[in-house]
């Protein structure tokens, strides 16, 4: 625990860890001015058949169908953010020259890479407990409550007001799995690195290149595409879903897990063996 | 007296260049064992190994009897160490980055023992201020509190007087002298400043290309018991002659017309100088030649292969 504590005391002392913070807020609040504006109409025109047929409780632009907007809109950007600082992880103090000084003290790098990774999860947590706060409650706050209309290619979802929050809670519950798997990424390619800008950049080039993989719904790729981790981190949107795909929700789960642990044993195995140069 | 450090041919080579090879040395308790060798000579590599930093292609590494392999973490509790330049968390006070790396040491630190350690490095007034803000020298000094925090029974200080000012390096000579004969610390100081060495070390291993060159007491290496004396004269082309028969001719080991080169203890250097100057020599200068540079150089010249200890 004490590691732990120095851990998280470092990382929240460090100016740049509040960037992301800002990102999410500066995020959220852009889309709820311009929700607050121009959504009205927007959604009038685009929602024109739903509301003439459906007796929608609450209107149409909600708290919680603005939070759903921003969630999707940041679906890039939340997994940047926690690079930021799980890339940073062991690349950074490799960078400081500070990892040595650490390393001379009486801790395993077994014991280190667990430490920098729960200290990176934590973040995570907190960067998505935050969005929550920006972006649903802060929502709520200036919306107002009511039905949920998810909007699908083809489709739509309708959620009673009163069975929407649950929803939100297991989704960002899911997502924290989803980004402490992109954090366990990170810090497998900080493992190798000795700045933490090649890291960052790297975790960034994986998941943009396997979220247009598992997009194309090309046969050369569908062997491959249910097992790409980026297939899977979208899975909170099955909470929105009615029914919940409960099923398929529970498969991506395990398979964000299996890379996660995929990822931290990589590091465990490579660090352990790393001679220590910076 | 008990050897806390034993490496048995310690070797370690990056991508087929040998920046370590064969190093057998070992340090005894309460020595300042000076690890001398030019940049590049494999000083850090071998001070990474001891710390665990780098792992040895070959070689066995052994402190306080235990192979370090089988007891790193425990090992480590007792050895306090700065490798190369002393870098830490920058945005944090000196305060916080000591009481960081105390807490990193698994013990019990009170706060005392740090105030007390900033005091003994001379940062005391300057402990709240931001690292990023200190100079090489107040960093060094961190560094040097940060490895003496947790009062370990070893000390592994990589060219600790880099950076720092003149009265800032005999401040760290002090320190280390007083760490050994007050404290009855051992430590380990590398330089390549061989100076250096011959102030605070009682024995030394001289390092180069990765190999051991010579290793012994400080005294017996750089004060043997014969040097090379250099008689610079005025032109003389008789001197040389007037030497035979005298004790002096033993020593002679090379005359020219303006020089005579002997070899003998420099004790005996101002009656050698009473001896030419009574025989007509007009001496113009009187040098030895076994000037630490000039040691330091010929142990680590190319031609030098042989190893030697004392």
């Amino acid at each position: 625990m004490r590691l732990l504590s120095i851990e998280l005391y470092k990382i929240f002392k460090r100016p740049r860890t509040y960037i992301s913070f800002g990102i999410v807020t500066a995020t959220a609040l852009i889309f709820q001015l311009a929700m607050m504006s121009g959504g009205r109409e927007f959604f009038k025109f685009g929602m024109q058949n739903i509301t003439e047929q459906f007796d929608v409780q609450g209107s149409i632009i909600n708290g919680y169908l603005v939070a759903y907007l921003i969630l999707q809109s940041l679906l890039i950007q939340i997994p940047l953010l926690v690079a930021l600082v799980a890339g940073d992880a062991l690349a950074g103090e490799a960078n400081m020259g500070t990892l040595r000084l650490v390393l001379t003290k009486p801790i395993t790098r077994v014991q280190l890479v667990m430490i920098k990774f729960i200290a990176s999860s934590v973040y995570t947590v907190a960067l998505i407990v935050w969005l929550a706060v920006v972006a649903l409650f802060l929502s709520l706050l200036i919306f107002g409550a009511g039905d949920m209309i998810n909007l699908k290619s083809e489709t739509f979802v309708m959620l009673l007001k009163d069975d929407v929050m649950w929803r939100y809670i297991c989704a960002f519950g899911f997502a924290c799995l989803a980004m402490t798997t992109i954090a366990s990424l990170s810090l497998f390619l900080s493992a190798f690195a000795d700045n933490s800008i090649g890291p960052i950049i790297s975790t960034m080039g994986i998941v943009v290149v396997l979220t247009i993989l598992s997009n194309l719904e090309l046969p050369l790729f569908d062997a491959i595409n249910p097992y790409l981790f980026t297939k899977h981190m979208i899975g909170w949107k099955g909470f929105f879903d009615n029914p919940v795909p409960y099923a398929a929700i529970g498969k991506s789960a395990l398979v964000l897990v299996v890379y996660t642990v995929g990822f931290l044993g990589g590091t465990t195995f490579y660090f352990n063996k790393k001679d220590i140069n910076s | 007296m008990a050897t806390i450090i034993e490496t048995r041919d310690l070797s370690k080579s990056f991508k087929n260049v040998d920046a370590v090879s064969g190093l057998s040395f070992s340090i005894l308790k309460g020595d300042v064992y000076g690890f001398l060798g030019q940049n590049g000579a494999g000083k850090s590599t071998t001070m990474r190994m001891l710390l665990g930093l780098i792992y040895p292609n070959s070689g066995q590494i052994f402190i306080n009897g235990t192979e370090f392999n089988n007891s790193r973490r425990y090992l480590l509790q007792h050895i306090g160490a700065i490798i190369e330049r002393p870098d830490m968390y920058g945005y944090l006070s000196g305060w916080k980055n000591l009481e960081i790396f105390a807490a990193l040491s698994r013990q019990q630190i009170p706060a005392a023992r740090l105030h007390a350690v900033l005091e003994q490095v001379g940062l005391k007034g300057r402990e709240k201020d931001k690292v990023k803000t200190y100079s090489q020298g107040m960093k060094q000094r961190l560094g040097i509190a940060i490895a003496l925090v947790h009062e370990p029974d070893l000390l592994i200080l990589d060219e600790p007087t880099n950076g720092l000012d003149p009265q800032g390096i005999a401040d760290m000579r002090e320190l280390i002298v007083s760490l050994s004969r007050e404290h009855g610390k051992t430590v380990l100081v590398s330089s390549h400043l061989l100076h250096e060495i011959e102030q605070v070390a009682t024995r030394m291993l001289v390092i180069h290309k990765g190999k051991k060159i010579v290793e012994g007491a400080v005294k017996d290496l750089l004060h043997p018991d014969e040097t090379l004396v250099e008689v610079v004269i005025m032109k003389d082309a008789t001197i040389a002659g007037k030497l035979a028969g005298t004790q002096w001719q033993q020593h002679l080991q090379a005359s020219t017309d303006t020089g005579l080169t002997f070899k003998l203890n420099s004790k005996y250097i101002p009656e050698l100088s009473k001896w030419l100057v009574m025989n007509g020599a007009g001496i113009m200068e009187i040098r030895t030649k076994h000037s630490l540079e000039d040691y330091f150089l010929s142990l680590t010249n190319d031609e030098v292969t042989k190893h030697r200890t004392v």
